[in-house]
């Protein structure tokens, strides 16, 4: 067992491994015990997993635990709270941009990345930043707005 | 630390304190107050449907569940209103075997129609037996002891204070927070995690395992039941990694017939038998007689549910019992199933239902309990079974292939004389679908066969004196099939209305107007008016002068009986790459009463796009052995760069009955699409997904 160790949400994290190539989102799910991050096709594919490593959204179900070593990760949980949301999670909320939600936590986390590279993204720019995000339900649009709301961009 | 199941709640209930809703509004922190175990499940029972706590709020237990659909608020909503109480004085607990009625599966758009009409007529029945508790009554739990009276007034629409508002959904907070308890995230005591080993062709015999291909794997457990594979770890990364490396040697599965031809295997399938589903006038006669007549071949090809999560569940057998936690959309269904599979009495066989990611349909959510409930069996732990991306998108049962022969006579002003149309289904076989692992493990279950109401809408809605559809149904199909949302009715209703297109475009008659004159129904006339008027139709009889940029139009009634839909698109085809860009979309949408617009309003937008998605990317491509598109590459769904303006018009009728909403806005997606595609190239496509090399192929060969 090897032991790595990160910024978790702010927290100094340690974790055990056996596997130093246990992807990050493993530990995130069954070790410290946050759900926010899915699993969702375990290949990079989807986005549900995604997560912010030093500010950069990236796909935990691909991420090896022993390239998360020394660096800081933020999950979903390291946002808000259901009674204090940040900004985009407010706005995720104000349009209701969610059905089924298990894109929704990949969603905000990507919509986070996206808006620190670009604060005021266009619509077409929104949609080119979340293009390796799926959702199945079809809520899009609704993803959108909300991407625009938090950015200031519609009331 | 143990993250309890009750744990989980706890810490649901004590976020919900400050939340604006009030306590108790999420499903999950009701679900885990076994408190109510013994509390009557038989749906002709007040008791069953509505509890009362001693601060006078009122907790509502439906055997109907929430798949991202928004039930979970309007609901609350529809009882909120008849018990005459804030919407926030409801919680809501669903899909329980041990605490909540059945009533069916949350299939087929019955949600509110069944399960939300029945809590309604319960609550009618007790607003005035809770009007009269007393502080004592209520601080003793005390019940109602009353039968479900089916007369009981309903409140007067005209009243409505709940009903009709768009509240916001509860959940949402906690969907956005990553907050919301998912089954994949359920965890138990002294819980393993499980995954199976899925055959390289279906049916295929497991010859040998080697074991010692993952010894140095830590704490692995080979779980081996005739031809079910399965592996059991503590560690989920050692139960992927087991799984992925574990070596068998299996023979080989029965043959498939491959994708690349279905439709032409389709044809020469044997049948079981023909159904005239529709059968007015005499169509020969009226054909044989007519002015002018068209005819063309639609096909529809295998589709999965994609669900974005794959298919998740944990069980626990233990004690001569069997409890499972699971996302299937119908756990009474799938309990009575589980009894007898396992030769368990029902009474010892709970399922509790939590969300999953959204399923639209029977998907492998049936199957993965039944692989975790084998696996529980095998080692006297709980077992949670995660399937992977491969297991989801190769394994899930599909929705079947639809082919289609139209053919119309026009009379001489163009009007529909003669509609036939012959289809080519699955027949259907009675008793459940057969789960896999089941069959795997040599345990006898049922082994039928159904996909849903698949030959509805195959006839006209407008005006024809002599109409027939006939159904071949058909004795094989190469995959397991099971209801995708809307079944049949997207390819049936595609077929209708893309041919009712050519019909118009034979008469010289502008599409709107051509469905106009066949209509007589004000809501439906009142539907393609809004649409048209929405989206700025501009009549026409000859197609789009602006290069590649066309527009569609479509309409249906869902089932012949249900929502009205009218919608119109605008697209773009690109004729170098093939590429389709739907610019805009507008739906006109009249499900009778509207309970919730902004949930109903989210549901039409999501059909839209979900449907624009299986048209132009989706279809279940498979070899002579296997499915061979396994994961979001091989089998593509829209992205947002693709998703289009949408604009929704919801008409109201509060004074009529309520059809359910979560599949009738997909059928005209298709139609009005290669209606618009049509008007942009003069190309018909006819056959589905419109994918790049489609559009090019049929541009090239125009």
């Amino acid at each position: 067992m090897a032991t790595y160790k990160f910024q978790l949400n702010g927290r100094a994290a340690s974790v055990e491994s056996w596997d130093p190539a246990q992807p990050l989102l493993y530990l995130l799910r069954n070790d410290a015990r946050l759900h926010g991050p899915k699993f969702g096709c375990g290949l990079g594919q989807c986005g549900a997993c995604t997560v912010l490593i030093d500010g950069k959204a990236v796909r935990s179900c691909v991420t090896p635990v022993r390239q998360v070593a020394g660096k800081s990760v933020t999950t979903i949980e390291g946002l808000g709270t259901p009674e204090k949301p940040d900004a985009m999670q407010a706005a995720f909320i104000a349009e209701q941009a969610s059905q089924c939600g298990y894109c929704t936590s990949g969603m905000v986390m990507a919509a986070k990345s996206l808006l620190a590279q670009n604060p005021k993204p266009t619509i077409e720019q929104v949609k080119q930043g979340l293009a390796g995000n799926l959702c199945r339900c079809g809520t899009h649009t609704r993803i959108v707005r909300a991407v625009l709301r938090a950015a200031g961009e519609v009331a | 630390m143990v993250y309890s199941r009750r744990d989980l709640f706890k810490t649901g209930s004590v976020l919900m304190v400050s939340f604006a809703l009030g306590t108790r509004t999420q499903a999950q922190t009701a679900t885990g107050s076994d408190a109510a175990l013994g509390k009557p499940v038989d749906p002709t029972e007040v008791d069953s449907f509505l509890a009362v706590h001693a601060d006078g709020s009122v907790t509502v237990y439906t055997g109907k569940v929430d798949l991202g659909t928004g039930l979970r608020i309007a609901i609350r909503q529809m009882a909120a209103e008849e018990l005459e109480l804030p919407v926030e004085r409801v919680s809501l607990v669903e899909g329980d075997t041990a605490l909540t009625p059945d009533q069916g599966g949350t299939g087929g758009s019955t949600g509110l129609t069944r399960g939300g009409v029945e809590v309604r007529q319960a609550a009618a029945t007790a607003r005035e037996a809770l009007r009269k508790m007393t502080p004592a009554d209520l601080a003793s739990g005390k019940r109602f002891n009353l039968k479900v009276d089916p007369k009981a007034p309903l409140k007067d629409p005209k009243t409505y204070k709940v009903v009709g508002q768009p509240v916001l959904r509860p959940e949402i907070p906690f969907k956005a927070t990553g907050r919301h308890p998912y089954v994949q995230d359920f965890t138990t005591a002294g819980m393993l995690h499980g995954r199976v080993i899925h055959p390289p062709a279906a049916g295929a015999k497991l010859l040998s395992v080697d074991e010692a291909s993952i010894r140095a794997i830590p704490d692995v457990r080979v779980v081996r039941i005739e031809n079910f594979l399965g592996v059991v770890a503590k560690d989920e990364w050692a139960a992927v990694r087991a799984a992925r490396e574990l070596k068998a040697s299996w023979g080989e599965g029965p043959a498939l017939p491959g994708s690349e031809a279905l439709d032409a295997y389709v044809r020469q399938g044997a049948i079981d038998r023909d159904e005239a589903v529709v059968n007015r006038g005499n169509s020969a006669t009226a054909m044989a007689g007519a002015a002018k007549k068209l005819s063309a071949t639609y096909y529809w090809p295998n589709q999965g549910h994609a669900s974005l999560g794959p298919s998740c569940a944990v069980a626990d057998v233990r004690d001569g019992g069997i409890t499972v936690w699971s996302s299937v959309q119908a756990s009474h269904g799938l309990r009575l199933n589980l009894a007898k599979i396992f030769t368990t009495p029902p009474a010892k066989v709970r399922v509790v239902y939590m969300d999953g990611a959204g399923c639209y349909g029977g998907n492998g959510n049936d199957d993965v309990a039944a692989d975790a409930v084998l696996l529980s069996r095998a080692v006297g732990s709980p077992v949670r079974v995660q399937w992977s991306r491969q297991d989801e998108h190769g394994w899930d049962p599909k929705g079947p292939q639809q082919l289609l022969d139209m053919r119309a006579g026009l009379d001489a002003q163009g009007n529909i004389a003669a509609w036939e149309a012959e289809m080519w289904v699955p027949m259907n076989k009675p008793g459940g679908r057969p789960l896999l692992s089941i069959d795997a493990a040599g345990l006898a279950q049922d082994h039928g066969q159904g996909a849903g109401l698949m030959t509805q809408n195959a006839d006209p809605p407008y005006a024809a004196p002599h109409v027939r559809v006939v159904a071949h149904y058909l004795k094989d199909t190469p995959l397991r099939p099971s209801n995708l949302r809307a079944p049949g009715k997207i390819a049936n209703v595609f077929a209708v209305e893309a041919f009712t297109d050519e019909l118009a475009a034979a008469a010289g008659v502008d599409p709107v107007e051509y469905r106009l004159r066949g209509l007589t129904d004000p809501r439906a006339i009142a539907v393609i008016r809004r649409t048209a008027d929405v989206f700025g139709w501009q009549p026409k009889t000859a197609r789009s002068q602006q290069p590649g940029v066309g527009r569609g139009f479509a309409y249906a009634r869902y089932k012949q009986a249900e929502n009205y839909v009218a919608m119109a698109m605008e697209v773009a085809v690109d004729r170098a790459t093939g590429q389709i860009q739907v610019r805009r979309v507008a739906c006109a949408h009249d499900c009778g009463l509207i309970v919730n617009p902004n949930a109903l309003r989210n549901q039409v937008e999501g059909l839209i796009v979900q449907t624009l998605s299986r048209t132009i990317h989706e279809e279940v491509k498979f070899d002579r052995a296997r499915v061979t598109s396994v994961d979001w590459a091989s089998y593509p769904i829209l992205r947002f760069p693709e998703a289009p303006a949408i604009e929704v018009a919801l008409l109201d009728h509060p004074e009529l009955p309520l059809y359910g909403a979560g599949e009738a806005a997909a059928v005209t997606v298709p139609g009005a699409l290669a209606n618009a595609i049509y008007d942009a190239t003069g190309v018909r496509l006819r056959r589905a997904p419109f994918t790049p090399e489609r559009v090019k192929a049929a541009l090239s060969s125009d």
